[in-house]
């Protein structure tokens, strides 16, 4: 029962990585109709930005997670101004394999400054515990699970209560009523890869932290497309409760792996894509998506 | 619609296919394995290019049923004395390069029904997902792909008795001059060549098709074309068959060039590079397809030619930024390029140099 508590706490960890990863999917995804297949690509760029940052003197984990994610942010805004945006219009599957061309470019520059060796990125936990009486957590996956909170309440709190919040929620229902009403839509799609880009960096300075960073380190951004999957791809609490499911259901397998191993070993590698798989089958748009309506 | 509408179409492929042919005897043999190796990539091409360009079906999974096919003729071909891997001995291509088809599209039929439900980009993740959860059982299934440290050797090739991958010793008198023998790269080349020749031919005579006719119409709206009668569950079955039996031809062909191959070698970059040459190539044309995919197995020669020339590119595998690095930038450049401005890829370039010559002098 214990190890039970302590494999879904680690879950949560997990699955706070994946929701922030999963949050930016599902922004870029209502503003712009998009899936940007870029986001394991900002994570990556992230996680390599920070281990550089970390190397500067005055620079700790927590500033330099601070600042790698707003020069990811940027970097983001300019990929979207410079790439996307002269792209508006043309048939999303183009879109969507720009973004896949642009994830293997930034992949590849990343991958670069990794080299052969791998790279850490200084976190104060390691693989430290904390204890709640009897069970106990790693304290990296419970820095991941505060920190995603407090991201997910500012996010919403910004959508509620700002005006750039507003115009955001009004180009996801409707872009072209937006742009009648004066919102100026090139700047929430702008805004919208800007904070994509950004969450993407926070999850990878979490996904990193009591481990290290190689060329295989990216892997870990593809399990958000189960996870948008599974949550709906226009709904942000679907991403966050999905990321948490997804987290959980690896842990569980990662712990427990006899539950699968007639079919495959170590399951919890594909236990996400064998979710989605379900869900398409059983409940296409997911948990909380909405119905695509079509028409000829 | 005939198959080449125009004689000078007609014209143009009996010289290409001629000149194809006689590469042999005046190429090197490192060229003819890049051009072998680009008609294999070329009937891949074809396949996800009827599944993509003309379906309108986006598939990423093209790697997983490369991979089975190359496993189902490894496994035929494979040698029967050994104990850590499943084969059978059967060398003969003639039976082994059907069955890998066979088994892919087996394949590509269980697929369908979850992949028939689902549109667009639902479609395209989760065939992402088919690739990864593949790539993860085959690292598994040691018996079957030698594991993800060793890998296994793909297939001898015999064509009714003949050693294919070997150099042979055959000799051909004719008159005064001989001809032979001839080095493992010549024959793949001419075996490739002539399996593309007739991979292609069998694609565009299936585009204009009634089936050819129901994937465009499937492409460019599948809710009309569903009212007026074209049965979308079962055509679109039929194209995932059909570009899954072209995707285990080339995993069953592409690797017999390479002496192992390991199941990681069917990864997201392999599905990426197909969509590439899909793309780049050329949407809704077999000869676009073609063309995309010679310039995929032309570039690594190309960038490894930069790295020589450019002095801030090593040659090393290990230095930064290398060959390697050059080749994978090119390829979302490629891919970001095309799709910016020019959509129809290397068919819509030679086109529009087509257009300009014909409706000279009124070009504009």
């Amino acid at each position: 029962m214990i190890t039970f508590a302590e494999v879904v706490l680690e879950g949560l960890g997990r699955g706070s990585v994946y929701a922030l990863i999963a949050i930016g999917f599902v922004i870029i995804f209502k503003s712009s109709q998009v899936i940007s297949f870029a986001q394991p690509g900002f994570m990556i760029a992230g996680v390599v930005l920070i281990t550089y940052l970390v190397q500067v003197p005055f620079l700790s984990f927590w500033p330099a997670l601070a600042l790698g994610a707003v020069l990811i942010a940027l970097l983001a805004l300019g990929i979207e101004r410079a790439v996307i945006r002269p792209m508006v219009g043309r048939p999303i599957f183009a879109i969507a394999i720009i973004t896949i061309a642009l994830d293997i470019i930034i992949r590849t520059i990343a991958h670069g400054f990794i080299g052969a060796n791998v790279r850490h990125v200084a976190d104060p936990w390691g693989r430290s515990r904390v204890s709640f009486g009897p069970v106990s957590m790693e304290q990296r996956h419970l820095a991941a699970v505060l920190t995603a909170t407090v991201l997910v309440v500012l996010l919403l709190a910004f959508f509620r209560f700002t005006r750039i919040g507003l115009a955001m929620r009004a180009v996801a229902q409707d872009q072209e009523v937006a742009l009648a009403q004066g919102v100026s839509v090139g700047a929430v799609f702008a805004i919208s890869w800007g904070l994509a880009g950004g969450l993407a960096a926070v999850a990878g300075g979490f996904a990193a932290s009591g481990a290290s960073v190689d060329n295989t380190f990216w892997l870990i951004a593809l399990y958000a497309l189960p996870v948008i999957i599974l949550g709906g791809l226009d709904s942000l609490e679907g991403a966050v409760l999905a990321g948490l499911i997804i987290g959980v259901a690896q842990s569980i397998f990662a712990r427990f792996p006899d539950l699968l191993s007639w079919l495959v070993e170590n399951p919890s590698v594909i236990v996400p894509w064998l979710v989605m798989v379900l869900v398409l089958v059983l409940r296409p748009y997911g948990l909380f998506g909405t119905r695509e309506v079509e028409r000829v | 619609m005939a198959l080449f509408n125009t004689r000078a179409k007609r014209n143009a492929v009996i010289v290409l296919v001629v000149v194809g042919l006689s590469m042999p005897l005046w190429l090197a043999d490192d060229w003819l394995t890049i051009l072998a190796r680009g008609s294999a990539f070329a009937i891949g091409a074809i396949g996800l290019m009827l599944l993509t360009g003309y379906a309108g079906q986006i598939s990423l999974g093209h790697a997983f049923f490369a991979a089975v096919g190359f496993y189902a003729a490894a496994v035929l071909g494979g040698d029967p004395d050994d104990p850590r891997r499943w084969g059978f001995g059967i060398t003969e291509i003639v039976i082994w390069l059907p069955a890998a088809g066979l088994v892919a599209a087996a394949v590509g039929v269980v697929v369908a029904p979850l992949a028939t439900r689902l549109r667009g980009l639902y479609l395209a993740i989760v065939t992402l997902g088919l690739v990864f959860v593949g790539e993860h059982f085959f690292e598994q299934w040691n018996t079957l792909t030698g594991g993800a440290s060793s890998g296994r050797p793909p297939a001898p090739a015999t064509l009714f008795g003949y050693r294919l991958d070997r150099d042979s010793d055959l000799v051909f008198v004719l008159g005064a001059r001989e001809l032979g023998p001839f080095t493992r790269q010549q024959q793949l080349f001419w075996l490739l060549t002539v399996l593309l020749v007739i991979f292609a031919v069998a694609a565009r005579n299936l585009a204009r098709s009634d089936i050819g006719r129901a994937f465009t119409a499937i492409r460019d709206r599948d809710l009309a074309a569903a009212m007026i009668g074209v049965n979308l569950f079962k055509q679109k079955t039929v194209a995932f068959a059909i570009s899954s039996f072209y995707a285990g031809c080339f995993g069953a062909l592409f690797y017999t060039t390479f002496l192992n191959v390991n199941p990681n070698q069917f990864d997201l970059l392999l599905s990426v590079l197909f969509l590439i040459m899909v793309l780049v190539g050329g949407v809704g044309t077999i000869s676009g397809a073609i063309a995309g995919a010679f310039l995929i197995a032309v570039l690594p020669r190309f960038t490894q030619w930069l790295a020589s020339v450019l002095p801030l590119i090593s040659s090393d595998p290990q230095g930064i930024p290398n060959a390697d690095h050059v080749r994978f930038l090119l390829y979302g450049l490629l891919i970001i390029g095309f799709l910016m401005f020019e959509p129809r890829g290397l068919f819509g370039i030679w086109f529009r140099i087509r257009t300009w010559f014909r409706s000279y002098p009124f070009s504009y």
